[in-house]
């Protein structure tokens, strides 16, 4: 059974086993607004956490998300190029951008649960 | 909006705010050695009737391109512009309006920007084209940048028909973005080895046809040779008209074009403003720089334009834009795109055809003038010839006998001694029987 945790930069990581699937939070789509296009890592791609792995563009801005996690992307989400909508419809589910091998669980330590990011939320806004 | 000028204690306050104690200290960049000292050697007022005396001598010490048999091409070409062209661009709803940012209130703008890049992209027969770019040169230099951000590549090639002041542009650019340029070397005329300079480093292949000598190359092998090596082959082009009669880059499996778009409804302008035409497949269109209209409904389902794809640039993504331009070469645009217009499909292909048949008479004719060689062997409007003395002096001699006769080698490549006898000539529709007679009595004479 997975859970959700989120980083401060409202990306989420849910993690199965050794594999990590990281998306972008309801709450983050709601603020960026209709998304139009999800610029993705290539697949094999080694990531330090907190490198740039990805550009979600909306109407309104770009913005890059950064890795929570360090690992090996194993597979992107090649559904958003023709339906970038999924990440508003579906930001915790279907909208995930992209999985990887986990190198290190011990980073998820430092991540927020579901109740204290949706208290980050609140208190930051 | 009233004028508010500045007076003396503004302009204290000012200095004074920015730490400077007077204007000329602003200046302390410029080496002492450089600087202006004492005005300007004008009268300090004139009547208009002296100022325009004045004004027309020194014009008088120019022959201009229209007065004489005018043969000069090498990147800018005298075509007849209709002078409807240039009534409706003087329209002030053309010729004064700003930027289309604000779509509500640049419908008309907009929708010309729509059909211009219309029109490119279906001359070069490519998927998707900007609203153009300053000029060709600068257009080249960042196809090469979009290429390396696409292939994650280091290199470049130019094959050797680049025209030399492009290949300057590419260089100048690419040095600081840390990326290593090959430029190839052939003969003028000669079709080199283009395909087997490709290798799994190469970003891309940069090649112009018809090149600065005039020569057409056949693009597609190198297209195949490019993309089976992982690399992108960018057609350049300085005569647009050539699209008339030619083949397009895009049908010869190019993935960018560009060039330069001057001959259509634009004037030599001593060299500029001129237009940048810029297109490529759509699967790079993210990567493409420069601003781009798009086709779109309003609230109400009405058909409407507006500026789009805004996050490849400058404003938006900053060190990560495809570019930093953030404009475009906009009335120059529309004067293309009414003339396009005025021309049509037909049209072009009928001035093509007329600027071929004018280049082939005279190619014939100045070919058979003993000690003259012609190195180039399928050309559109431009040729080069290789002549028994080195070509700039006869430039010279040719245009004492009011004959332009067009650009020599040496202008263009300075340091090349292997050239300095070649001699590149360019015709258009604007030519006459006349004309060419003129130029091949006037090139026997200076070479007896």
């Amino acid at each position: 059974m997975s859970t959700l945790k989120f980083t401060n930069e409202h990306e989420y990581v849910s993690v199965d086993g050794d594999v990590a699937t990281i998306g972008i939070s309801n709450f983050a789509q709601e603020q960026l607004g209709d998304v139009v296009f999800v610029e993705l890592p290539e697949v094999g791609r080694e990531i330090e956490q907190g490198d740039e792995v990805a550009v979600v563009e909306s109407v309104k801005a770009a913005s890059e998300i950064f890795s929570p996690v360090t690992g090996t992307i194993t597979e992107i989400n090649d559904t958003l190029e023709g339906a970038p909508s999924t990440v508003n419809d579906a930001a915790e589910g279907d909208g995930w951008f992209y999985k990887l091998k986990l190198n290190d669980a011990a980073e998820l330590e430092g991540l927020m649960d579901q109740e204290a990011y949706d208290k980050f939320v609140e208190e930051s806004d | 909006m009233r004028y508010l000028p500045l007076d003396d204690g503004d302009r204290a306050a000012m200095l004074g705010k920015i730490g400077v104690s007077s204007i000329d200290d602003l200046f302390a960049s410029i080496p002492a050695d450089k600087r202006l000292k004492g005005d300007l050697a004008l009268p300090s007022h004139a009547s208009e009737l002296d100022v325009e005396r004045q004004m027309n001598a020194l014009a008088a010490k120019n022959v201009n391109a229209g007065s004489v048999p005018f043969f000069c091409g090498a990147g800018a070409y005298r075509h007849h512009v209709p002078a409807s062209v240039d009534h409706l661009i003087q329209r002030s709803e053309f010729l004064t309006s700003y930027t289309p940012y604000q779509p509500e209130v640049s419908q008309g703008t907009l929708q010309m920007l729509f059909e211009f890049q219309t029109q490119v992209a279906a001359l070069t027969g490519m998927d998707v084209a900007n609203a153009s770019m300053y000029d060709g040169s600068t257009g080249t230099a960042e196809a090469v940048l979009m290429a390396h951000r696409l292939t994650k590549r280091g290199k470049a090639v130019l094959a050797h028909g680049l025209h030399p002041h492009y290949r300057e542009v590419v260089k100048n650019l690419s040095e600081y973005a840390g990326h290593e340029l090959e430029c190839l070397e052939a003969a003028p005329g000669d079709l080199g080895d283009i395909a087997g300079s490709i290798d799994n480093d190469t970003a891309c292949v940069v090649v112009q046809s018809p090149d600065v000598y005039g020569q057409l190359h056949d693009l597609t092998p190198i297209a195949e040779a490019a993309h089976a090596a992982g690399a992108l082959l960018i057609a350049v082009f300085t005569e647009v008209v050539s699209l008339g009669a030619v083949k397009s880059p895009g049908e010869m499996g190019a993935d960018i074009v560009v060039g330069e778009g001057q001959s259509i409804g634009n004037g030599l302008n001593f060299g500029g403003p001129y237009v940048g035409l810029f297109a490529c497949r759509q699967k790079f269109l993210r990567q493409m720089p420069g601003r781009v209209c798009g086709e779109t409904v309003d609230a109400a389902g009405a058909r409407g334009f507006v500026l789009t794809l805004s996050t490849r640039e400058q404003h938006i993504r900053r060190e990560k834009a495809t570019s930093n331009i953030c404009t475009n070469s906009g009335l120059c645009a529309l004067a293309f795109s009414i003339h396009m217009s005025l021309l049509g499909e037909t049209g072009l292909r009928r001035v093509a055809a007329h600027c071929h048949a004018n280049a082939l008479a005279l190619a014939n004719k100045l070919s058979s003038i003993s000690g003259v060689e012609l190195v180039t062997q399928n050309f559109f409007n431009e040729f080069t010839l290789k002549l028994p003395k080195p070509a700039a002096a006869i430039v010279e001699a040719l245009a004492a006998k009011d004959v332009l006769g067009g650009v020599p080698l040496s202008r263009l490549e300075p340091g090349r001694d292997d050239l300095a006898n070649h001699l590149v000539i360019a015709t258009t529709e604007t030519n006459t029987e006349a004309d060419l007679v003129a130029f091949e009595a006037a090139l026997k004479e200076v070479l007896s």
